[in-house]
């Protein structure tokens, strides 16, 4: 069977498969979440006392992790489908790139805030301008900037193009929060988040942390998939499809 | 179940972490249901006047 994925670009197609597919995202983000939050709160008990200096405060780790790839893979997905518009100029990829800016911006933001109540803590300190923390922080204005630039601008074409580029520029903010950890002079920089690898995490909060990650990344498809619907129709308003698709919303 | 709120001291920064993820959650989904269902309402009114329109004009 040959399978048509250009039909399902079709924002008439998509409405439709998004709207059967978001209770399923849903249902997956919840149970991944419950999970991992029972494993890092229940299943890692020798992180505790003993020669262990860890403290309870490092079960802040899963979720601020969780939002923190997110904010960055969420950044990617953006830059993405901005790319994708602009090259194939496909009105749905823009309306994608659209619907999970706000989310990405969530992530960050909530990132931003746990790594603060996780700084205050162990560090000492909400804040220091730190390689990783400053660019976070970028990450957040750049996600706050493609939202404010395309709210900016009426006409949804043009916003769509011109806030494509400032997301592909932006681009550049991600692989610094990456590397930004591996600081080459530690007196040029001093770094607060170390070197770290996930060989040396343990495998317990390991699971945690990436269930958590996963259950952030299936919530974060049900939102955009939810924001992207609304977005379809107001965009298609007045269309013979959409007429339909409010006939048959209006007698459920 | 104390000693579990309490979080060896930690509770204040380990439950505002997890509140925070909760409320920020729950605001964004209330917020895009309330969207979807403003959308859905607003193009159907405008639906029904344009077929009042046209079977005055019919």
């Amino acid at each position: 069977m040959k399978f048509h994925w250009l039909h399902f670009s079709s924002p008439a197609t998509f409405y439709g498969l998004a709207g059967r597919m978001i209770p399923w995202f849903f249902a997956l983000a919840l149970v991944t979440g419950v999970v991992a939050l029972y494993w890092g709160f229940f299943q890692t008990p020798d992180q505790l006392g003993g020669s262990n200096p860890q403290k309870e405060y490092y079960r802040i780790i899963f979720v601020h992790v969780g939002s923190a790839w997110m904010s960055m893979w969420l950044y990617l997905v953006l830059a993405a489908w901005s790319a994708f518009g602009l090259v194939f100029n496909t009105r749905l990829s823009y309306m994608m790139a659209v619907s999970v800016a706000p989310t990405g911006a969530l992530f960050t933001a909530l990132a931003l805030f746990t790594g603060s109540f996780w700084g205050k803590p162990s560090w000492g300190t909400w804040w220091d301008w730190d390689p990783r923390l400053t660019s976070e922080l970028i990450l957040f204005f750049l996600y706050i900037g493609y939202i404010a630039l395309h709210s900016a601008i009426d006409d949804a074409r043009r916003a769509d193009r011109a806030s494509a580029l400032i997301a592909i520029v932006g681009l550049v903010c991600v692989p610094i929060i990456f590397w930004s950890i591996n600081c080459p002079d530690p007196n040029q920089c001093a770094a607060l988040h170390q070197r770290s690898s996930m060989g040396s995490i343990d495998g317990n909060i390991l699971f945690a942390m990436l269930a958590l990650t996963f259950s952030f990344w299936m919530y974060a498809f049900a939102t955009s998939f939810m924001r992207v619907r609304s977005i379809i129709l107001e965009r298609e308003a007045g269309t013979t499809w959409v007429n339909e698709q409010l006939e048959l919303e209006a007698k459920r | 179940m104390m000693e579990f709120l309490s979080q060896g001291g930690y509770a204040f920064y380990v439950w505002s972490c997890y509140g925070l993820g909760i409320v920020l959650i729950t605001v964004e989904i209330t917020a895009l249901r309330r969207r979807q269902r403003t959308i859905v309402a607003q193009l159907g009114r405008l639906k029904r006047m344009r077929e009042a329109e046209v079977s005055h004009e019919g």
